[in-house]
């Protein structure tokens, strides 16, 4: 058994550990800082290599370039079409990248950039980031803006003479702009039936 | 060992049958008989009368026992240094992909949870489940760096020597995939409760509470959500909003007592407690501070589920409540007599307040025992003792959490989502029906 005069101090030990557990009622909330700072600064130009998001909803981020229809199939055809296809209609690795619009009211939705993004600028983002996928991130800025036009093409959302640029992309209009609803769950009404259900 | 297997033929696991054998009764577990008399007695036995037979459990009569050769030989010698793995006869329990739904490449796929194999709530480093985007990184900690940008009065960059120097924080919480169930809906296509429900696991997780990291770089006034960004080939990225990071959210670099494994996003990972597995950023080495949400592909075109009327719900964050019986499971076999019902519940909204089971397909429901420890977000072990007389039976457990939200049906469900394509977010009841012979099939939809 500790002492009395040891007590005191364990439980005023325990109070302050209790924050950071999960015993008893206690919460998983973040513990109060511990005022210590390890972080070094850093400048925005020094993590400008870093910094590839693009804020989808109205372009926040794309890059100053530009990219042809034509220009776009040229990369497509070499960088791209092994795993999907020929035109973006499915390959040997992927399925298809064109079409749907308009299946999300059957039975088979098909999930398409065309038919699912609400965002141009989600093709952009998507494509520098992680294609091709043995080779993410080599594509040039220029280079990905032609593929974005290109699948935006195939799938009838811009003309063949389209460009598209840090301000021609976000301003496209995507099919399923208004496609989505916001987690509004818990959306079941199960009851805790133990006898006689159903 | 043989990886062979076609699912969809039979009962075969794993390249055997895997069996669970009946527990013993009180009255026939006397293993303790020392009196030569009585054990000649129940070698002699061919039958026993009474009780025994009525439960419908039959007694093995033991063999005269010889002395093992693991006690007359030299054991292995310990070597220098070593990593200690499973004994040879465990090479059944493996992380595996699905064959119910393959991908044409294994760089964009996932692997899942042997939960059959599972004995209490933490799930052994080596197979907790995995979903990358595109593949495994192996990144040397020397060379890793943290970044925090955006809306912050200063930009920060943390080594991996850095964030280990701050006050540690470890939490037990379980960790599943949206997609969790996705190829069992209506109808059964999986066997196994690691193809049914794998892409879950739980354990003790260390690290840093993000909100600390981003006190210290400043969060301007006006920012609202955080986006979370790997260093994977597949920059994986989402957005989290302020409320739910500065909550409980954790930088990761560890797991149940050692270092992240390169699979589970060595050396730093984020951890979103109770929320779909995917926004817990493996690989962690940006965060931008931001006053809306991105919309990223991995929130728009993926990890959204449909809705009727050819909607989508986005931003479906919370694993809502739901449970699993791990044994008896689909593709075993069970032998007549006493069982305990074994399984995991857990819940992203909180604690398990009480899991039930149904031994009749769910005309009635019986409350099952917790283990402790009961825990926020984190698994929960159930238990429920069953002496199976051996005639059909579709058996299935229910939980309900601290919200008192109960885990739905299937049907219930489906009244108000839309299952078409690949729906994730499933936490719908799972039964698994026992046939007259004992063969244990998943009995979903």
């Amino acid at each position: 058994m500790p002492s009395a005069k040891v007590l005191p101090a364990l439980a005023a030990a325990i109070v302050a550990v209790g924050c950071a557990t999960q015993s008893g009622t206690m919460t998983t909330q973040a513990p109060p800082s511990p005022g210590v700072k390890f972080g070094k600064p850093i400048s925005n130009a020094d993590l400008a290599a870093w910094d590839i998001d693009i804020r989808t909803t109205d372009g926040k981020g794309l890059p100053v370039g530009r990219g042809t229809v034509a220009e776009g199939k040229a990369v497509y055809d070499a960088k791209c079409l092994s795993c999907h296809g020929a035109d973006a209609k499915g390959g040997p690795v992927y399925g298809t990248m064109v079409g749907g619009i308009g299946s999300f009211k059957t039975n088979t939705r098909v999930l398409t950039p065309g038919s699912m993004y609400p965002y141009a600028p989600i093709l952009f983002d998507y494509i520098r980031r992680a294609m091709p996928m043995d080779h993410p991130q080599s594509l040039s800025t220029n280079e990905i803006y032609a593929v974005s036009a290109y699948i935006l093409n195939l799938n009838g959302i811009v003309p063949d003479n389209a460009v598209m640029d840090q301000n021609t992309l976000a301003k496209v209009q995507m099919p399923n702009r208004n496609g989505f609803i916001v987690d509004d769950r818990p959306d079941t009404k199960a009851v805790r039936c133990m006898t006689n259900c159903n | 060992m043989s990886t062979e297997r076609d699912v969809k033929s039979g009962t075969v696991v794993d390249g055997f049958t895997d069996s669970v054998a009946p527990m013993p009764l009180p009255d026939e577990s006397l293993p303790a008989v020392s009196n030569p008399a009585r054990r000649n007695f129940l070698r002699r036995g061919s039958t026993l009368a009474g009780g025994v037979l009525a439960s419908g459990a039959s007694l093995a009569v033991a063999a005269p026992l010889a002395v093992p050769e693991s006690a007359t030989t030299f054991g292995k010698p310990i070597p220098e240094d070593d990593y200690g793995m499973p004994s040879k006869y465990e090479g059944k329990v493996r992380r595996r992909r699905t064959d119910v739904f393959k991908n044409r490449q294994n760089f964009s796929d996932w692997s899942m949870t042997p939960l059959q194999y599972q004995y209490g709530i933490v799930t052994p480093n080596g197979l907790i489940f995995e979903r990358h985007h595109n593949g495994t990184p192996d990144i040397d900690p020397a060379k890793h760096r943290l970044v925090i940008h955006g809306m912050v009065k200063q930009p920060l960059e943390f080594t991996m020597d850095d964030l280990l120097r701050y006050p540690a924080v470890s939490r037990f919480h379980f960790l599943e995939c949206s997609g969790n169930g996705l190829t069992d809906w209506l109808k059964p296509a999986s066997v196994t409760v690691q193809q049914t429900h794998g892409l879950l696991s739980c354990g003790q997780w260390t690290g840093v509470p993000v909100s600390w990291l981003l006190d210290e770089a400043g969060i301007d006034p006006g920012a609202k959500w955080v986006m979370f960004e790997g260093a994977d080939g597949a920059s994986h990225v989402r957005s989290v909003p302020l409320k739910k990071v500065l909550d409980d959210c954790l930088v990761v670099y560890a797991l149940n007592g050692e270092m992240l494994r390169a699979e589970n996003g060595y050396p730093l990972r984020l951890l979103v407690p109770g929320w779909e597995g995917n926004v817990s950023v493996k690989w962690l080495h940006r965060m931008k501070v931001g006053d809306q949400p991105w919309h990223f592909r991995s929130e728009t075109a993926r990890y959204t589920d449909p809705m009727p009327e050819g909607m989508w719900r986005q931003f479906s964050f919370d694993m809502e409540c739901k449970s699993v019986i791990t044994r008896p499971s689909g593709g075993m076999s069970i032998k007549p007599g006493m069982h305990e019902i074994q399984g995991f519940a857990w819940s992203g909204n909180g604690k398990i307040r009480a899991v039930d089971v149904t031994l009749d397909g769910g005309k009635t429901w019986q409350e099952a025992r917790l283990d402790d420890p009961v825990l926020d977000k984190c698994l929960v072990s159930f238990r429920f003792p069953w002496n199976w007389a051996g005639g059909p039976a579709t058996i299935a457990s229910r939980a309900v959490d601290s919200t008192g939200y109960v885990q739905p049906t299937v049907k219930d469900i489906t009244k108000v989502r839309a299952i078409v394509g690949f729906v994730q977010h499933h936490n719908g009841v799972q039964p698994w029906s026992i046939s007259a012979t004992g063969e244990v099939k998943n009995a979903i939809g």
